[in-house]
């Protein structure tokens, strides 16, 4: 018998959606190349990467084509071999045109010196400052979702204490199952990751954090943990959104990050098993990040699949891989349902932050009714970061920028939570980001 | 009487008087003095409190007109220049006139134009829709048709076209008060200089992708061919970015580059066909001098080339 009250969990708010892991029997499979990538170059947070490559050129698998603008940026690489074909702005999965390299693809010739054995490769060479150098170079970033560069994570800023390194293996978006299967496929990989990691920050303890209802993962993890000191697994409860940074590091080790602080004000780094596993491909085996694990899901979806993916595959790719789109697709969603975005067009490619493609059947699709707020502060309950959502809507939708900024709505972390449990249908969640849109445009004037 | 009731009569009224002789007092006391010009010169005001002065309200704008002692910063849009000119009066300076402006809507992709690629079911604002995605058309730079302008209009000087789903301004009632601009998150309500004999022309298009891009998505959107900045004879047309910009300030209404464009999307206002047909003829007729012009000179170099590859073997 499970006993829940036991398990380790954030304190504030949160809610419980039916998680609907539909897919998380299924095995990981790679999925055939494409004949044309197309590669966005702002696929991460910060500024896009400057293109290196023109129209016409040949390019190997693993080459670079832009690189980063910035220590804030990422370097982008080649996902096939082939000819660079146009550089266009192209609408990509956050619903907006961005400038993508396409590439024809051409066989799969890799670049020199990348490791494409499966042996692990255990021993850490390198020191610190290489870990990182290489991890920039190889354009790693967060693969959670917000897809955040890692090289800029791991340098921690002078005068703050970072004492544990957190792996999150939450996963606490219901579908996803991307990273369940990569834990369960390659947990060797991600050990040696944690390790390198550990090296690169200087800690002695990481801790993996992993929902309970992924039970297999977690008594693999154990089991592999056994005789090795300084990293440990916890089984956390399942509660959405505890794969937030802030919440996971509330839900372990009892920290708050204060309000517009980083992780290392509350002395830890997290880092999603994704990102562990490219970090160890390209700490070890020279590998850049240029695939990941993508999960094709929904209630409807034939063959719903753990696919491996090269960045810059076409969405329907996958779909036609999984069975075809069924007729009652009433949106298609890159990413999970609780904050993940609709696509408009099935052309968009797959990026670094893709972490699912979920097909929501019609009658689950639509929005209801929009009701008048009955001020029955559910949305206060739910909030994990203890903010007044109902309170930030009207802010916004006055325009008061000013005042919704005092009530904190910057630290929104955009979970959706609110407008989840708001008997009312309110899009609270729409106006709380359209606040922020509004303060960050008022910095940049 | 019942005694009760007399003396209750009696000594409210008492209070009453008491606290009306305090209340004078304290009144007079603390006054608050006031520029009794800033009363008389909002009472000529509009009295709308749209702030498209930029100030907070007409209160506020009277006040700071008062203070200020000079008109040149500072203009009552929906008043315009008759109110101005009371303004000024009040005030006993000299007043400062300034051209109409009213809005123009910047888009032309109609229903019929702009095909929807997507369904967009979410909250019923431009501004949300636009803070999530570029809209439910190809489009990036397009009307997205859920009518916030519509909705902060203060004077039902604009409604929503169902036909074209674009909103329409009525220029008899839009008084230039900039709250459409600021609320369209896509740029497309522009304030306009209202022309001599309120005649206007602007290129209803922003889409600055590449020509076929632009043609795929809207079947009307400025394809970047410069035919307007080529027949505009004052430099009043910019190109940038593949899409042409008429400058109002430099144009001089002569009305020859309407018909150039292909798509027939610049647009006029209160432009009679005949004097559009004239300018296009005037222009065509100019355009056939200069071609004529051209072969002329290139014949005359062609036999000056000729005389000279004649003179040289007598030299």
């Amino acid at each position: 018998m499970k006993l829940h009250h036991k398990l380790k969990t954030f304190k504030l708010g949160g809610v419980h959606p039916d998680d609907q892991k539909i897919s998380a029997g299924v095995a990981i499979t790679p999925l055939p190349l494409p004949k044309v990538v197309t590669i966005p170059v702002a696929q991460h947070i910060g500024a896009p990467a400057k293109i290196i490559v023109q129209r016409g050129d040949m390019v190997k698998t693993g080459q670079i084509i832009a690189t980063h603008e910035g220590f804030v940026s990422s370097n982008i690489h080649a996902s096939a071999s082939g000819r660079i074909g146009v550089i266009e702005e192209v609408m990509d999965s956050s619903g907006f045109k961005h400038t993508a390299i396409s590439i024809r693809v051409k066989g799969d010739d890799w670049y020199e010196n990348i490791d494409l054995t499966e042996t692990l490769v255990e021993e850490i060479k390198l020191d610190p400052k290489e870990i990182v150098a290489r991890i920039m170079e190889a354009g790693v970033v967060g693969m959670g979702g917000a897809a955040f560069p890692s090289h800029v994570k791991l340098s921690v800023p002078e005068g703050k204490h970072v004492d544990h390194l957190l792996i999150n293996g939450v996963e606490c978006e219901p579908y996803l199952t991307a990273d369940h299967r990569l834990m369960l496929e390659r947990p060797k990989e991600i050990i040696v990751g944690i390790k390198i990691l550990m090296k690169a920050l200087g800690v002695e303890k990481a801790i993996i954090g992993i929902e309970d209802n992924k039970q297999d993962a977690i008594e693999l993890f154990q089991q592999l943990l056994k005789n090795e000191s300084g990293i440990t697994v916890e089984a956390l409860e399942v509660h959405y959104p505890q794969g937030g940074e802030k919440q996971l590091i509330q839900a372990l080790l009892n920290r708050e990050v204060p309000s517009g602080g980083l992780p290392a004000d509350a002395g830890a780094i997290v880092h999603n098993v994704g990102t562990t596993y490219a970090i160890y491909q390209a700490v070890q085996k020279n590998k850049p990040l240029l695939e990941r694990v993508v999960t094709v899901t929904g209630k409807s979806v034939k063959q719903p699949s753990n696919f491996l993916v090269r960045i810059g595959t076409p969405v329907i790719d996958l779909l036609i891989a999984a069975g075809g789109v069924p007729e009652d697709t009433g949106k298609i969603i890159s990413g999970g349902p609780m904050m993940g975005k609709a696509i408009a067009d099935l052309d968009v490619p797959v990026a670094k932050g893709t972490s699912g493609i979920l097909l929501i059947p019609k009658d689950e699709a639509s929005r209801a009714e929009v009701y008048n707020c009955l001020h029955c502060g559910k949305c206060i309950e739910a909030c994990p970061m203890g903010l007044e959502p109902y309170h930030l809507l009207l802010m916004s939708k006055k325009g008061n920028s000013q005042r919704a900024k005092e009530e904190h709505i910057l630290d929104c972390i955009e979970c959706g939570s609110c407008s989840f449990v708001c008997p009312s249908n309110r899009p609270i969640l729409d106006y709380i980001r359209l606040g922020k849109t509004q303060i960050r445009k008022q910095k940049k004037v | 009487m019942n005694p009760v009731i007399l003396y209750t009569i009696l000594s409210l009224t008492a209070i009453g008087i008491v606290a009306a002789v305090v209340i004078y007092f304290v009144s007079k006391k603390f006054a608050v003095q006031e520029d009794d010009r800033i009363g008389k010169v909002e009472e000529v005001l509009p009295s709308t409190n749209c702030g498209g002065c930029g100030q907070p309200g007409c209160h506020a704008f009277a006040k700071a007109v008062v203070e200020a002692g000079d008109l040149s910063s500072l203009h009552c849009p929906v008043g315009g220049n008759a109110v101005m000119k009371q303004v000024a009066e009040i005030l006993g300076i000299k007043a400062v006139e300034r051209d109409p402006y009213i809005a123009v809507v910047r888009c032309s992709g109609s229903f019929e134009h702009r095909k929807k690629t997507n369904v967009y079911d979410g909250t019923e604002s431009c501004k949300i829709a636009a803070a999530l995605y570029s809209g439910d058309t190809g489009c990036a730079y397009g009307c997205l048709g859920m009518a916030d302008c519509v909705d902060v209009c203060d004077f039902e000087a604009m409604y929503m076209d169902e036909k074209t789903g674009l909103p329409v301004v009525i220029e008899d009632k839009c008084t230039a008060c900039n709250a459409c601009v600021k609320e369209c998150p896509k740029g497309i309500l522009e304030l306009w200089p209202k022309g001599k004999k309120d005649q206007r022309v602007y290129i209803a298009c922003l889409n600055e992708e590449k020509g076929s891009t632009a043609r795929k998505e809207c079947s009307v959107a400025c394809s970047g061919c410069s035919k307007c900045f080529e027949a505009c004879r004052y430099d009043a047309i910019t190109m940038t970015n593949s899409l042409a910009v008429i400058d109002p300030e430099k144009c001089k209404l002569c009305m020859e580059c309407v018909e150039t464009c292909d798509v027939h999307n610049i647009i006029t206002a209160n432009v009679t066909p005949e004097k559009i047909q004239a300018a296009n003829e005037q222009r065509l007729k100019r355009e056939e001098r200069a071609r004529k012009k051209k072969e002329e000179e290139k014949l005359a170099a062609e036999a000056a080339k000729q005389n000279t590859h004649e003179t040289p073997p007598q030299a």
